[in-house]
Formats: structure tokens, sequence, C-alpha cells
């Protein structure tokens, strides 16, 4: 009997016969990157190997010499008997499920993803396999995104409401990916300029540089002092609430914009005034499709809320596990 | 309803008091009286009776969603409330859709009141069709009327202050003529609201006067001796009403006892008409107050037997007299009302009424000596009212105060964890902890406050971690956390695994300096606490 394609080590999710690991958080060797995010791309490995889109994002949180390979989408490379291609997750630029092929068995790691259309990535892309590993992030049947573009235009309509009262519209929200959305997504109401936290706008510079469209930027620290942006929507990540930096913004609104406002509990405990409903990973409905899609007969489900999940692929007669990882600790979404 | 529910949905996200207070007038003053009469009904904790119970609403949702119990149920554990739960896992009405115009009164009186004791097949259908209405909004509150676990976060004297400014009604008229509870009417509700003087009904009690605690050792700015001085009796506060030859006796919770107390009825046959005393309920053993949950036994017992009463006998403990011969006397000095409350009551017109004595304040070193000794006098701590105070309602006075005794503390081990509710709603904050028994560990008591919202989130996280079972909602934790629980008094409790229940006991602090050997053990606490036991 052959060793498994994909297992799980201290390290992370390990491929014994192409000797690398997908998204490791433990020094190895050769590193697969399934995207930018800090639970998911960590420091210290050998070398690195991701989609090509997402090489500026890795580089920005690696450093600028990291060893960081990227591999267009869809193209294959091989890792001593293994096959191993990039494909689009849709979860943020340069996110991808990684293929896994030995012989005509063939694994996917999903990485983060979404369904929803997102005008900052490459949408994703069904992948059909035998085993699916995939993240379990939202995986209640509560959770059923609204459509984004009714989010996009609810944060529209905010920012109109606090600058109809002068005040400032500070929207929290993740400083990769889900800041770059809201700011493509805003360009269907308006150009007018949004301010920027430091940790967003260099972010925000490596989605105009692959050609996103979005409304116009300004970092705060380019603004005056006296300037206590009244009327302006301000985009900064969670850790700057109730920061010395956030003070500048006097009887500012406050917004938030996850996946995790769909639970009153969880909204009303943030103490935000208003939670957007908006994530990047897939929703109840996304992760049962896409389980559909790939056709896999075993799935194994990561990022720890999986037991409805398992519960459910069960009673569909598809053999489901849970995988012990660490994502989605460190970047809450 | 739809207004109704746009309400509870701001009053939710409203972060100040003052938010709330705008939110509540406006609603009062555009709602019709029918509307208004249930909102006020429900805004001030009266829920009404759930018309279908947990496992049903499960059963159905899974009918109609087509979800297994496992799913259902993990994903109930991990929202922490049920109709929220149903809200969110039930698919939207069809786009476009707009929510039923039907009235909160039309609601409640016509579709949701004939469900009460309706078959299960009738209750289903017709909660099917309503889930199938309602958007996600008005459908978490629509849930919570069914399951009758509608809380709002405002309380009472909000609610009445945001009343008085929708009619433009002075406070002290209101909350006076709230303290008759009437049906959810529309005619009740415009009563209550007409600007002309209302006649009151002849049972209607006094709002009633309350103390505001001293705390951290701080005394009254007043010399002991300007401040009269009682116990602090730990039973149930109440108003006794002597008018038109009939008593009526009021709980603060606005409850009418007199039924299930009818010595006390008896006993007030001989006060003058239009008294009205204010006083302490009391269990009564041979010379002296007896435990609360003696009390109890009585209190819930709508019709009480000969035996039951003299197994449990109870006394009025009067502190107060708000009306003599019909005259309102609240607004007189404090010690003009004792007096004449003195002069009433002794000699006691009957034996179930007492006075509650005054004790000795010429320092306050004696009276902090008398404090010392409350527990003995089955009291909770002392009184302290300024001698020239009037008796005054709504906000807490500033001439009254409660010197409650420190609290006992207890250290025990967290055994099991289960989800708030509300802003709690998925966030594991009630717990069960446990104290040692012979090397075992047996549930002590629940507590869910104290703790900060920092330290909650941490244990919730901790809690998600090192789960070794779940019931439900409920998950039981390794034992390995040690909390430092506070309460007032301890009774014995034949039927509890510990033999022995708490009193309002609260999480004073996470002990982490405490490994679990380090907690109590239910020996050392029964010698402590039940010395008689």
């Amino acid at each position: 009997m052959t060793t498994p394609l994909l297992t799980l080590t201290d390290r992370g999710l390990h491929c014994p016969d192409g000797d690398f690991t997908i998204d490791p958080w433990r020094k190895v060797d050769r590193a697969i990157i399934t995207h930018g995010h800090g639970d998911h791309a960590r420091n210290g490995m050998g070398h690195y190997w991701t989609a090509a889109p997402g090489v500026p994002i890795l580089r920005k949180r690696l450093g600028q010499y990291s060893p960081v390979e990227g591999v267009p989408y869809g193209e294959r490379r091989t890792f001593g008997a293994v096959t191993v291609s990039f494909h689009p997750a849709g979860h943020i630029l340069g996110s991808a499920q990684v293929r896994v092929q030995r012989g005509d068995e063939v694994w996917v790691v999903t990485g983060d993803f979404k369904r929803e259309a997102d005008p900052t990535c490459a949408p994703f892309e069904p992948v059909p396999c035998d085993v699916l590993v995939t993240e379990a992030t939202f995986a209640y049947p509560i959770y059923q995104w609204p459509n984004p573009d009714t989010v996009m235009e609810e944060i529209y309509a905010w920012w109109q409401r606090c600058a109809a009262e002068d005040r400032p519209a500070v929207l929290y929200t993740y400083a990769l990916g889900k800041a770059q959305r809201i700011l493509a997504g805003l360009h269907a109401f308006t150009n007018e300029t949004v301010w920027l936290h430091g940790a967003i706008d260099g972010l925000t510079r490596i989605y105009r540089d692959a050609g996103v469209t979005m409304v116009p930027t300004v970092p705060v620290s380019e603004m005056p002092r006296s300037d206590r942006g009244a009327g302006r929507l301000i985009l900064a990540p969670p850790s700057a609430a109730g920061s010395k930096w956030a003070k500048r913004f006097r009887g500012a609104s406050t917004g938030f914009a996850s996946g995790w406002m769909q639970v009153r509990g969880t909204r009303r405990r943030k103490g935000y005034d208003e939670g957007f409903v908006l994530s990047d990973h897939a929703d109840w409905p996304g992760l049962l499709r896409t389980v559909e899609d790939s056709g896999a007969q075993r799935v194994l489900a990561t990022h720890g809320h999986t037991d409805a999940l398992l519960a459910h692929l069960q009673g569909l007669g598809i053999e489901a596990q849970a995988l012990a990882t660490p994502y989605g600790e460190t970047e809450a979404e | 309803m739809n207004a109704f529910a746009a309400l509870l949905t701001a009053l939710e996200r409203a972060r100040s008091t003052g938010r709330k207070l705008e939110l509540l007038t406006a609603y009062f003053k555009a709602a019709p009286a029918g509307d208004a009469a249930w909102a006020l009904h429900l805004l001030t904790g009266r829920r009404p009776q759930r018309i279908a119970t947990g496992p049903e609403l499960r059963r159905w949702l899974g009918e109609a969603t087509g979800l297994s119990d496992t799913v259902l149920e993990a994903t109930y554990a991990h929202v922490g409330d049920l109709a929220e739960t149903l809200a969110l896992v039930l698919p939207p009405p069809r786009a476009g859709t707009q929510a039923p115009e039907t009235s909160l009164q039309a609601l409640l009186e016509n579709t949701l009141a004939p469900l009460r004791g309706a078959s299960a097949e009738a209750r289903k259908s017709t909660l099917l069709t309503l889930w199938q209405a309602y958007p996600q909004g008005p459908r978490l509150w629509l849930n919570k009327l069914i399951t009758g676990g509608l809380r709002v976060g405002v309380g009472e004297g909000l609610t009445l202050r945001a009343l008085g400014q929708a009619f433009g009604l002075d406070p002290a008229v209101l909350q006076h003529r709230w303290m008759t509870p009437q049906a959810p009417t529309a005619e009740a509700f415009n009563a209550l609201v007409d600007p002309e003087q209302a006649t009151l009904h002849w049972a209607a009690p006094y709002p009633f006067c309350l103390a505001q605690p001293l705390r951290d050792g701080a005394l009254p700015p007043h010399p002991s001796t300007a401040v009269l001085a009682e116990w602090k009796w730990d039973g149930v506060r109440c108003q006794l009403v002597r008018r038109e030859g009939k008593t009526a006796l009021w709980s603060r919770g606005r409850d009418r006892l007199e039924d299930r107390f009818p010595e006390l009825t008896a006993a007030a046959d001989d006060l003058p008409e239009g008294t009205v005393l204010d006083g302490e309920l009391l269990a009564w053993a041979e010379n002296g107050p007896g435990p609360f949950v003696e009390l109890s036994r009585r209190l819930q017992r709508k019709r009480v037997t000969a035996a039951l009463q003299r197994a449990v006998p109870v006394r009025f403990m009067a502190y107060d007299l708000l009306e003599l011969h019909g005259e309102d006397l609240r607004p007189q000095p404090l010690e003009q009302r004792r007096q004449r409350l003195e002069t009433l009551l002794s000699p006691a017109p009957a034996p179930a009424l007492l006075l509650s004595p005054r004790l000795d304040n010429r320092s306050w070193e004696s009276l902090a000596a008398l404090r010392a000794d409350a527990r003995r006098q089955a009291a909770e701590g002392l009184m302290l009212k300024h001698e020239a105070s009037a008796y005054e309602s709504g906000r807490r006075h500033q001439s009254w105060w409660k010197w409650k005794l420190d609290p006992e503390t207890v250290d025990a081990i967290l055994l099991y964890a289960q989800p708030g509710h509300g802003r709690r709603a998925n966030l594991y904050t009630d717990f069960t902890f446990a104290v040692w028994d012979q090397g075992a560990l047996v549930p002590l008591a629940k507590a869910y406050s104290g703790l900060d919202e920092p330290t909650l989130e941490r244990l919730d996280h901790w809690i998600r971690r090192n789960t070794k079972e779940r019931f439900g909602p409920v998950r039981a934790v390794t034992p390995a956390l040690v909390f430092e629980l506070a309460f007032d008094s301890a009774h014995p409790a034949p039927r509890r695994k510990a033999g022995m229940a708490l009193r309002f006991p609260r999480i004073h602090r996470w002990r982490e300096d405490l490994a679990i050997e380090d907690a109590d053990a239910l020996e050392t606490l029964r010698a402590r606490l039940l010395p008689h036991g």
C-alpha cells in the first residue's frame, strides 16, 4: 500500500512523495502557498511556490528578496512522482487551490475560497478530484451570504449618512483582500477618494499594479493633521480600533465588514455601530456546492468549525473527517 | 409587526441610553394604541406564552430545510440562540417579497394566540407560513414571540420615561398609574397615558422608594444620629394596601400576593380605611425571620392550604407608612411618617403585623458592629435612611442606603459551560462550578455574571479547546480552571448532589493562581455555611 498523498504533520499538510508542505506553519524546505494571509504564508521556509498573481503579496509579507516562485494558474510542476498545479480560489488576489496528482489519484487543497463574484481576483474554478481538503470557516447553515452588491450599497449608504451628519465613517476590515474588494465595489457608486490606514495602503498599491479598478485612495498619513475626516470613508484593520490612531476621527461612526457579522451576538459584542456581512470565505451553500462540483468521495475539513459540515456530508454518504490545523487563528477571517 | 421589529432591531443597535429613549418615544408616538399596549407589555418584561417547544421547532426546521438533527444541533450550539438559528437557517423570502402589514396586535391576538393549545399540525402550518412571509430581521423577533423568549435590553424605567415623553406626562403620575398592572389593551393603554387625571384603582400601590448601595467602606455623609437604621430583611418587599374595606398585597414586581397570604389579609382588617404600609414579607420561625427559601415555598403556591400556613407562618414587617386615612404621607419627612407608623402599630392590631425595630444609631461604630451581626438576625445587612427624607420614587433615593454584608466566597472548579443569550448568544457565559467531595467533583452552583468582556472571550476560547463532551448546547470541560464565586448565603437543598444551594452566586474573579487541588471541599463548606445542618 502506498503512503497517503497528503498527510497532516506538526508542520502542515505534507506530501511525502513530492517532499513539499502546503501552507506550513513551521519551518520546511519546500512550501506551497495557497495565498498571502498571515496564517497561510509564514516566514522562514527554504523555498516558496505560489500562484503567479500572488507573488507581490508574498514578497511584501516575507521580504523583497525572499525565495518566492510564481506559477501561472493551471501550469503543472513536477515534484518527484507528483504533479502540482494552482487553480483560482476566488478568495483574494493570487489565491489558489492546490491540485496534487500522483498517477491517476488527485487531491485538491482549496485553501481559503469563495464562490461569489469578486472584481479583485480570478473567480473560483471547480477542480475534479478524489479527495478534497476544504476550508470550513463558515461551515454552518446560518451562513448564507447576501448578494455582495447589496452589501456594497449598504456600505455606501452608511458612508453617505455619516457624510450628511458631518462625521467620519471608519470601516474596519481585513487589510488584505477585503479592503480592496470594498474599494473596487464602491467604484460602482462613486469616484470619491477613500482614506486608508498605512497597513492597507501598501497592499492596495499591489492591487492597483495588478490592474484592479478601485476608487481613488490616499493614505491617512498624507492628510493634514487638522483634517479629522468628517464626511470621509476611512478603511483600517481591526487592530486599529480603539487605538491612538483612531482617536483622530472624533465622533466617527464605526463599521466592520465580516462574515461573522451575520450572528447578532458577535455583532453586538464587537461593539461596532454597523456590521456588514461580507466575507471572502465560502458560505454553507458554497461549501456544499464545491464538494459536489469536485466529485470527491472523501472530504477533509480544516479551520475548526467542522462538526455540522462533517455530519451533513456523512449523511450524503461522503467520507468526511476533520483536520486539526491552526488556520484561521492569526487573522480572524 | 414590522414597526415593532424595526424598533427592537434599532434598540439592539443603539449605543446610548439617549438614543434608546429617542427610539422608544418615537415608536409610542406613532403606534396605534392596540400595538403600543402590547409593545409596552413586552418591553417591560411580560412574555407571551410560548407556542412551540424547542424540540418541536427544531423538528419543523429540519422538515423545512432537509437538514439533519445533528447539523441543526451543532448549528444551534454555534449560534446559542434558537430563535436566531431559525431566522438564519430558513431560506430568505423570495426576492422582492414585502413583509406582511399585519399589526403587532393582530399578529399576537388573531394569529398567535389561537395557536396556544392547538394541534401540532395547526401550529406547524401557521409557523411555516409566517417564516416564509417575513425576512430575516422581523423573523428573529417573531421567533422570540413564538418561543416566549423575548428579552429587550431596555429597563422598565427607560420605557416609562419614553412613554411619559411621548404623551407629555409627569413621570411621577405615570409611575403611580403604572403600579396597577393592566391587560395589554388599547383601552387600558389610553387610560394609562390620558393627560387628564385618571381615577386610580382602589388597590393602586405607590411606586417603591429604592435605596442606593453603600460600597467600598463609604458611609452616608451625615452623623449617624441623623439616620434611621433598621435591619435589611431578607424577604419580599411589599406594600400592604387597605382601602374601601378591602386589602391588597403588592410585591415590588407588581404582583398581587394577597390570595397567597390570607393571614395577612385578615391582619389588615383592623387597619384604618385608607392605609398603605411599606414593609417586608417574611417567613417566620419561632422567634424571628426564617430563611428566604421557606418563603419561596409559599410564593410558589397560588392556592394556599391550612397545612402550608401552619408549616410556613409569615409576617409583614412594616417600616414605612405611605398613606393614612387616605392622606398621601410620602412628602412628609421620614421621622414623622415613622412616628405615625409606630403609633399605628403599637400595640399591633394583629400578631402578623410587626414593626421593624429602630437600631442603635449612636455612632457609626455601633452600627458597623450591628451590621457584622446581621446574619444572625437572618438579615442581609442594614438599611439607613435620613430622618428628613421624603418617600421618593423613580431613581434611587439620594438619602436612603443599603449597607449589605460582604458576600461569602468559595473557590470552585469550572465543570460545564453554556452559551448566553442576547448579546452573549454565541459566547460561553453560563457556567456550572463544582467543589471536591471525597476526591470527586460535585456541581455546586451556576453563575453567569461578573467577568468582563475580554476575560469572557479568553475563557470562551479556552472552553472551545478543552471540551470533553457535549450535551446539546452544554459543554463539559476538562476540570482545570478555578474561580472565586461570591454568594449571599447558603441553604440546605437535599435534592441537589451537593446537598446545598447558594443564593445569588456570581463570579468574583478567575483564580488563575490556583490549581484545581486548591479548590474548596464540600465538607468544609458545609461546616462553615450550614452550622445547623
